[in-house]
């Protein structure tokens, strides 16, 4: 029988899976943007599974509204990307380094 | 309780919206020939915003089934909102037509990009549950993220708004995250909910989701230790971007974070302050020393805007309503000073126009331009809270109310911290009136920066006059959260 406790460990792991993307990654200004995605999946597994646990529908209107502000933020996000690529002609991880200190 | 009655509560910010759209489709009609009619067409659409904010009905409370609050502590984040806004919006026609080889000359999207993020920024101030919280939040950040990026020739500019963003998301991602604990374990997302859940003594589901929830905030008030953003973020964006998010966005920042602290952890205080007592003490600490080595101005006042949110911070800190009146006043002077400082950085230009960002150039400014050599001095003066200037009350209020609550050590500390910031705003004064002459800058200077440098300076010299009605209306914005 799968349990709330197994949604959310599923749900952790993601998060973790996506926070360590970001940090541990240092190739590609892509991947980020797919770890970001994978944060707020594990958000959106964590209010569903509650919502069905508490019997209560706000977690299911929760995750609409994540899923409709994440899609607005990676169109925000690509488009950034877009020109940072034409300023710099790159977007691995290590050439983001014009400003230090 | 009618629904046209509750569509009234959001007055200002519907007329932000529809202003915002409509210039939206002139600017799309016409082109950035009308930059400058859609610039001042903005700020009247934030004036009349603020203005509606004295309709009657429409601070109506808690409306639309509890996730809007409409009440005075909104309104007063609100009308500093508005008025942060409206300077950064008159500032940037000047600075983008100037903006030299990688400037595209100033756009109609600017004025615009600001309004939507005014919207979120008052839905953020008047949130009542975690829904409207994530919602305003993210309006915001979003208009921010392109606003960071906004000269998109300019390489530091582009770094600027990917680093924004990326770390911008995380920390929303972070946010939530807390923020679906504390909803799976409190059992509802309304901050009435939360507040009667947490009452009985915090489990360990919640007491995570709020340490989640607090370090999402956190790095939206540019908090140690989620500050990482902040001086790239200020050094890469255009100067009027980042003096807009110097002001506004860190009042809507601490509103919504005293607002969450107080209505939905307010009594799991104890938990709270530890963690916001930690995070006003680095953020303090941080901005203090790590200002010193700092050679570029923006950069120094990226970390003074560190160091002057550890500030606010143990004001919130204290927990008690005079502590949030302290945060509120505070959040009131420091807009003056910000805006005042940034009109000072604006002037910073080279004789062929181009903006000049380092520290020496400032040397013997004294000499070549007086008056704006006595205008820096004010502010830095003002910011490392010297009395008689109005900076000092500021630090004075949130000291006194955190002695007030029992918090001794946290004020001494502070104290003690201030002194060492201290060091690095003399420094700048100390380079302006004592060092040799480095070139002079151009001496032109745009109307609308001359007015406002100078209307903010006077504020800040005679600003006592304005304590019994500063003092008033805190009190009032503060006494609606308890």
């Amino acid at each position: 029988m799968i349990g709330l406790v197994h949604y959310l460990i599923v749900s952790a792991t993601l998060f973790m899976l996506g926070v360590l993307g970001i940090f541990i990654n240092r190739k590609n200004i892509i991947i980020i943007l797919m770890s970001i995605e994978l944060i707020l999946l594990s958000v959106n597994i964590n209010l569903v599974a509650f919502s069905a646990f508490l019997g209560d529908l706000v977690g299911q209107v929760f995750s609409m509204f994540v899923l409709t502000v994440a899609a607005g933020e990676a169109a925000i996000g690509l488009a950034i990307l877009v020109i940072y690529f034409r300023a710099r002609g790159t977007i691995a991880v290590d050439d983001v380094n014009r400003m230090k200190g | 309780m009618t629904e046209s009655f509750s569509m009234l509560a959001i007055l200002p910010e519907l007329v932000l919206i529809g202003s915002a759209l409509a210039l939206l489709m002139g600017a799309a009609y016409v082109g950035d020939r009308a930059t400058m009619a859609i610039s001042w067409l903005s700020v009247v659409a934030l004036a009349a915003a603020g203005a509606s904010l004295a309709c009657p009905g429409v601070l109506a409370g808690s409306v639309m089934g509890g996730l809007f609050r409409a009440d005075a502590f909104g309104a007063y984040a609100k009308v500093l909102i508005f008025v942060a806004a409206a300077a950064s919006i008159l500032i940037a026609p000047r600075f983008f037509n100037r903006g030299g080889q990688n400037g595209l000359g100033a756009r109609a999207e600017y004025p615009i990009l600001i309004l939507l993020a005014c919207v979120g920024m008052s839905i953020m101030v008047s949130a009542g549950d975690f829904l409207t919280l994530y919602v305003g939040l993210e309006l915001n950040s979003l208009a921010a993220y392109v606003l960071a990026s906004f000269m998109r020739q300019d390489e530091r500019s582009a770094e600027a708004g990917l680093k924004y963003f990326v770390l911008g998301a995380l920390a929303s991602g972070i946010l939530l995250y807390g923020i679906s604990l504390l909803y799976g374990f409190a059992g509802s997302t309304g901050f009435d909910g939360v507040s009667a859940a947490v009452a009985d003594g915090l489990d360990k589901g919640e007491l995570f989701g709020l340490v989640f929830v607090l370090a999402g905030l956190s790095f939206k008030m540019s908090a140690v230790p989620f500050h990482m953003w902040t001086p790239d973020v200020y050094e890469g964006a255009p100067t009027p971007v980042t003096a807009f998010f110097a002001s506004a966005p860190k009042v809507a920042a601490l509103g919504l974070t005293v607002r969450v602290a107080i209505e939905a952890l307010g009594p799991a205080g104890l938990a709270w302050q530890q963690v916001i007592i930690f995070i006003a003490l680095a953020s303090i600490l941080l901005g203090a020393v790590a200002a010193i080595g700092q050679t570029n101005i923006k950069r120094l006042l990226a970390y003074s805007s560190i160091n002057n949110v550890g500030f606010a911070l143990i004001g919130l800190a204290a927990g008690t309503q005079e502590g949030v009146a302290a945060v509120l006043s505070y959040l009131a002077i420091y807009i003056v000073m910000t805006v005042g400082t940034f009109m000072c950085v604006l002037q910073m230009r080279d004789q062929a126009g181009n903006p000049v960002e380092s520290i020496a150039s400032l040397s013997g400014l004294s000499q070549t331009r007086p008056g704006l050599a006595a205008a820096f001095a004010i502010f830095m003066f003002s910011l490392a809270g010297i009395p008689p200037l109005f900076g000092f009350w500021a630090k004075f209020l949130v000291f006194d109310a955190a002695v007030a609550a029992g918090f001794t050590a946290l004020a001494a500390i502070g104290i003690a911290a201030s002194v060492i910031g201290a060091f690095y705003y003399l420094k700048i004064i100390k380079t302006i009136y004592f060092d040799q002459p480095a070139e002079a800058y151009e001496a032109r200077s745009g109307r609308v920066e001359y007015a406002l440098m100078s209307v903010t300076a006077a504020i800040i010299v005679v600003g006592y006059f304005f304590n019994p009605l500063l003092d008033r209306a805190s009190a009032a914005a503060a006494a609606s959260l308890f």
